[in-house]
């Protein structure tokens, strides 16, 4: 049987958001972060492409989840956020860990079990990490870093330095019960913590509308815990800036938790070994007209831009993906040295004297 | 020396680290106003306040996690669950984030947290709140595994877990807090993976953890007095890092070797012993390690069936005479 398409989100935030007047980049957001967003999804939406092509050559191994289609969201709050700041996310993590400054080569090499991983081969596609970057992890077990989120949060209010946790997650995630206990709980202690829902329509290859008994899987929650619902549009860079810049700062200032909805939707299926034929006919095309890179760089022309600035962008981000590739290529595989070097904190693995 | 109970020397060992280090933080249900259901965390409310002591929602998730979180970002939590049954309802957190973390990031973090919980049973609390649970932490791998017997290990041994960069799962015997003992004055701090040989003997050699280190040492004693056998008896104390030199040095002197557990019988820490005894004291065994457990079932509650259930004095004491005829 055929679903029937749901239609993209009007997005509250958006509808908010500064008319497109077409002048220069003088209002809130300003040509800088303009150009970083672009660059930023841009990087995102090539190094996973990079990344589906090098399973088809069966050069990456595992699982991998790709977040092509979702870019908007990951680069509007890294560029909102802090230099010190944290960011939780799932196993749909390589977008996360990669805006918070970690190198393509690094996120590649993992992805393909080579020295050069970022995580020397030991964690795979869906543990990157990067905590010199503030990217604390990706988690693969759905709901677990909600609490961890809110841990960090708490360290943050405890020393009182300021440091704001991002957690990222699915609109799946909004059913299990950590997601739940993390909210609650950040909410009583007025954690500075920010939770933000990716809802991209399908939990792992299901609807979630079929499987929650309510419209917005988080937005319809917030009430629940005192805080109030957030919708954005998670296909516009900008709008997601704007509700990410808002509630880091409120999180900063001791005005607690916050927790957003980002409405998006994947390109890719849920993983390499899903097609996603289980969506009805239609939708990816409709969800397409709403592709965030495309929309975004016809916003930097309207801002007027030039061609020539844009296309520099595209063409230096395919160089890095490209130059990443072939470094990863290069480097060899992790050494048995690794296999059993830092279980504990001394750096070993004993388990007996 | 000053006498502390089982149940003093938590709040003593958690008040020594805190004292000495800010970084030290503690959360769990019912621990700060209510001083912990078990009473053992009775006045650090009142000397570190609520920044530090913090009651928690009934969320072992969202518990764990922010012990979790805190730890990778600079602080040394300590959580409590009230029961070692409801690691169960927070098993992802402690099977599969914190201890994996460190080696899955290649050692960009460290994990220096204290997961404290009230463990096993005597108390007729049923099958769900008298689990001897020591094995299911002891087979993850990254993860510490402490289970005092005394008050004085009580406080030496968790001040070690809180001071020591990895994530230790320290399960606290409930049947023994109301248990007194001397413990050192001051600043009183013992090292992780050590056994203690708290008996000396030369016919057999018994293997103990926690509540049945008491029960251990009570059956040496009437081997000794009915049937002049003379008993070493090994209190394990911590199973990852296990002292695997103090424990085969005792199997060895004797060649007769006994585990006691209060786990249930299938894969008991004491299997693992036996295991690693025979590929590395089989030529020193006079006998093959026979392991005294609880049986393989849930725990009733009623006081005939436990006592039946758990290895009691008399059957340590049967089972050795019986082993060594």
């Amino acid at each position: 049987m055929a679903r029937k398409p749901k239609a993209p989100a009007k997005s509250k935030a958006a509808a908010k958001a500064p008319a497109n007047s077409g002048s220069r980049l003088n209002d809130d957001i300003g040509e800088d972060k303009r150009l970083k967003m672009f660059q930023l999804q841009l990087e995102v939406r090539h190094l996973e492409t990079r990344a589906h092509d090098l399973f088809l050559q069966n050069l990456v191994k595992g699982t991998s989840h790709l977040a092509v289609g979702q870019e908007a969201i990951a680069s509007g709050f890294a560029t909102a956020m802090r230099s010190d700041d944290y960011t939780f996310c799932t196993y749909r993590g390589h977008a996360h860990t990669m805006v918070r400054g970690a190198s393509m080569t690094a996120v590649l090499g993992e992805l393909m079990g080579r020295e050069c991983g970022l995580l020397n081969g030991k964690g795979g596609s869906m543990h990157l990490t990067s905590v010199e970057h503030g990217a604390m992890g990706s988690y693969a077990i759905i709901g677990a870093h909600l609490p961890i989120a809110a841990g960090a949060a708490w360290k943050s209010q405890y020393l009182g330095t300021g440091q704001v946790s991002v957690c990222f997650f699915g609109d799946g995630t909004t059913n299990i019960g950590a997601f739940h206990e993390a909210i609650n709980m950040a909410a009583v202690w007025k954690l500075p913590v920010v939770f933000v829902c990716e809802n991209n329509l399908y939990m792992e290859y299901t609807p979630i509308g079929d499987v929650t008994a309510v419209e917005h899987p988080a937005a319809d929650r917030a009430s629940a815990y005192g805080l109030p619902s957030i919708i954005v549009d998670g296909n516009d860079a900008d709008a997601v800036y704007r509700v990410a810049r808002d509630a880091i700062e409120m999180a900063r200032e001791g005005g607690g938790p916050s927790l957003i909805e980002a409405k998006t939707y994947r390109h890719f299926g849920h993983s390499r070994a899903d097609p996603a034929k289980y969506r009805p006919e239609g939708e990816l095309e409709e969800w397409m007209k709403k592709d965030p890179i495309p929309m975004y760089r016809q916003r930097l022309l309207d801002f007027g831009i030039g061609e020539n600035v844009v296309s520099s962008i595209e063409e230096m981000v395919m160089k890095a993906v490209d130059d990443a590739t072939e470094a990863a290529k290069a480097s060899p595989e992790p050494g048995s040295e690794y296999l059993f070097k830092d279980v504990w904190a001394d750096g070993g693995a004993s388990w007996r004297n | 020396m000053a006498e502390l109970t089982y149940r003093d020397a938590v709040a003593a060992a958690i008040a020594q680290e805190m004292r000495r280090d800010e970084t030290v933080v503690f959360l769990g249900e019912d621990v700060a106003w209510a001083g912990g259901v078990f009473k053992t965390t009775v006045g650090l409310l009142d000397e570190f306040g609520e920044k530090r002591v913090r009651d928690t929602p009934i969320s072992e998730q969202a518990i764990i996690g922010a012990a979790m979180g805190a730890a990778m970002t600079g602080l040394r939590p300590i959580a409590e669950i009230m029961f070692s049954d409801f690691f169960a309802v927070c098993w992802d957190l402690i099977a599969n984030q914190i201890p994996k973390t460190r080696y899955m990031t290649s050692g960009q973090v460290i994990m220096p947290l204290v997961i404290r919980t009230a463990n096993g049973g005597g108390v007729r609390f049923g099958a769900q709140h008298s689990q001897s649970i020591e094995n299911w932490a002891m087979m993850i791998p990254g993860l510490k595994v402490v289970a005092p017997s005394t008050p004085a290990d009580v406080k030496g041994l968790l001040a070690a877990s809180i001071r020591d960069d990895d994530p230790v799962i320290f399960f606290e015997q409930k049947s023994l807090y109301a248990d007194k003992g001397e413990v050192p004055d001051g600043e009183y701090v013992e090292e992780l993976g050590k056994a203690k040989v708290l008996r000396e003997g030369t016919d057999a050699t018994i293997i103990a953890l926690a509540a049945m280190v008491p029960r251990a040492m009570k059956a040496a004693e009437r081997l000794q007095a009915e049937d002049g056998i003379s008993a070493s008896v090994v209190d394990v104390r911590c199973l990852v890092p296990l002292d695997t030199q103090t424990i085969f040095a005792e199997i060895r002197k004797t060649g007769r070797a006994f585990t006691v557990e209060e786990n249930p019988r299938l894969c008991g820490w004491g299997a693992e012993i036996s295991s690693l005894a025979m590929e590395e004291c089989f030529w020193d065994l006079d006998l093959p390690l026979i392991r005294i457990t609880t049986p393989h079932i849930p725990l009733p509650s009623a006081d005939a069936l436990e006592d039946e259930a758990l290895p009691s004095v008399e059957r340590i004491y049967n089972t050795v005479r019986e082993g060594l005829d």
